[in-house]
């Protein structure tokens, strides 16, 4: 009986100790958010450093992101046709493709992507720059880490991702043309009129902007924040690239919820 | 020796890292235009020391003064402003792994000067030539040799002509060539910038040959202070003293070092066990 009362009191325990590490780490995040708050706009007095986090984080994740939406385009095409041929309405194929992509899955699954290619690099570049006291002579030299290391990478992920979500859906839209229309046989002017008539620039596309902006803010912070705060040893940046990888995939699904409720909800 | 020459001075000093103490009351006055080593064993807090004197974290209390400016209390706008004027060698040398020697020994001067690039190629020679390594400038951090690497790391440092210098442990893991070429730098840079050094370090014969002023440091306070020659002479009378400067092994008089000892010695079939040893006894009284 003693043994099962002591079992449950070390679990309450570890509960409790997993709590206070969670409300600590919360805690942490938000000084950390108001002091980054600081950097972001003295950070535009080096463009150049913002420009070359862009090629690092946006132009160096391009590969990934172009392939995934070809094939993300194709997938939804052929499904699509099976879909909508039941209904007679396989001539809708290119909307239906352009706006799950455009609305959805271009900005959801780039950042997915996004969080797992350059979120988690970004995150070990900054953890290993703490590890090999970079970071800190950068202090000693009376240069502000934040400002010159942190803010900047926080810029290029907000930049790139938009970007390279549109770019997601292009090539998505372009990968259900090929099934659909080459391979399938839909007509081709069904296919591009219905995206041109149906897809609204504001309540489509620029909701799918306004969506990857803010995951891109959000992996940008959860990545540099990992990385700036992580143990400096090799185990800490192992655990800090995982966290990133997590916490941004879990916040992107969650904040997509939220945002398709307040933009296209009922 | 709290004087006004003092360039850097702590004043009952006390900090702590969770329960450990580190530094319990301490009072230090490092003399300006000196060479000052800072020693004791691992673990001892001396690179807290250092991260003391540059403001990277503030003392629990007493007061930590640099040139006059109070470290724990200064604004940020002032420890920018003091930090400018120092510069520190770290253990591993911390040089950017993304940038060549060159531009690593540029990056200080390019973040705080607006001086046009032809005179900032003109200062990163000058002082990559100071330290011998004109020939490394175009390689990468990971192409060079420890030694090598520390030596750029000292370019750097010193890029922004500072008053003060600060070196982490110089000659950890540095062949015997490469401490000697460190250990000219270091005194004859000090000597002919006219700087004061800090020099934290657990290396005895390393540090007592450049130090103009030596403080030795033991479980959280002060464990002697003075110029190589009065450390030397405070050794008869110190046992910690004489032991950390003589690196002779510990006489632990203890009980339990004692047993310690004998297991260790047994362990290695230099003492007869104990068991054994009975059992022995015993065959032969039964015979």
């Amino acid at each position: 009986m003693n043994g099962h009362r002591n079992a449950f009191l070390d679990g309450l325990a570890l509960l409790g100790q997993a709590a206070m590490a969670a409300a600590a780490h919360s805690g942490q995040m938000v000084l950390f958010t108001g002091h980054l708050l600081w950097r972001l706009l003295p950070a535009w007095t080096r463009p150049r450093l913002i420009v070359q986090e862009l090629y690092a984080i946006g132009v160096l994740s391009l590969v990934i992101i172009l392939i995934s939406g070809g094939f993300v385009g194709l997938v939804l095409g052929l499904q699509g046709y099976n879909i909508l041929s039941k209904f007679n309405a396989t001539e809708s194929l290119g909307v239906m493709v352009a706006l799950s992509l455009v609305r959805e899955l271009g900005p959801v699954v780039t950042a997915l992507l996004f969080a797992g290619r350059a979120g988690s690099a970004v995150t070990a570049e900054i953890a290993l720059m703490k590890t090999t006291e970079q970071l800190s002579a950068m202090e000693m030299m009376a240069v502000d880490p934040l400002r010159r290391v942190v803010a900047p990478r926080f810029w290029g992920a907000v930049f790139s991702m938009p970007l390279l979500a549109g770019l997601f859906s292009l090539v998505g839209i372009a990968g259900g043309y090929f099934i659909g229309v080459v391979v399938l046989g839909v007509d081709p002017a069904s296919y591009w009129g219905q995206i041109q008539q149906q897809m609204q620039p504001v309540d489509d596309v620029l909701n799918g902007v306004i969506k990857s902006l803010v995951f891109g803010a959000v992996i940008g912070l959860i990545a540099v924040f990992e990385g700036f705060n992580a143990e400096p040893t090799s185990l800490g940046i192992s655990r800090a690239t995982t966290r990133t990888v997590v916490l941004s995939s879990l916040s992107v699904l969650g904040l997509d919820f939220i945002l398709t409720a307040w933009m296209f909800g009922a | 020796m709290m004087t006004s020459d003092s360039y850097i001075t702590f004043e009952n000093v006390r900090f702590s890292r969770g329960k450990n103490r580190i530094f319990d009351g301490v009072n230090i006055a490092i003399p300006r235009g000196k060479i000052t080593a800072i020693m004791g064993p691992s673990g001892t807090g001396k690179t807290t020391l250092l991260r003391l004197i540059g403001g990277q974290i503030k003392p629990d209390s007493g007061t930590v003064r640099v040139d006059g400016l109070d470290v724990g209390r200064a604004s940020s706008k002032s420890l920018l402003a003091m930090r400018r004027r120092l510069g520190m060698l770290f253990q591993n040398g911390a040089l950017f792994t993304d940038l060549t020697a060159a531009e690593n020994v540029a990056f200080p001067l390019r973040e705080h000067s607006r001086l046009p690039e032809p005179m900032i190629q003109r200062m990163v020679t000058l002082k990559l030539q100071a330290v011998g390594l004109l020939e490394a400038a175009g390689h990468m951090p990971a192409a060079l040799s420890g030694g090598m690497a520390r030596r750029v790391a000292l370019a750097r440092a010193l890029a922004l002509d500072p008053e003060l210098m600060l070196y982490d442990e110089p000659f950890t893991g540095q062949d015997p060539i490469n401490v000697g070429v460190l250990l000219r730098l270091i005194a004859s840079l000090n000597q002919a910038l006219g700087l004061t050094s800090v020099l934290v370090s657990h290396d005895v014969t390393e540090a007592l040959s450049i130090a103009d002023y030596v403080v030795v440091l033991n479980q959280a306070r002060i464990v002697a202070s003075g110029s190589p020659d009065a450390l030397r002479a405070q050794m008869s009378g110190n046992t910690f003293l004489r032991q950390f400067l003589e690196g002779a092994p510990d006489d632990d008089h203890s009980e339990l070092g004692q047993r310690s000892a004998r297991n260790f010695a047994e362990a290695l079939g230099l003492l007869p066990r104990p068991d054994r040893a009975a059992t022995a006894s015993r065959r032969r009284e039964v015979r």
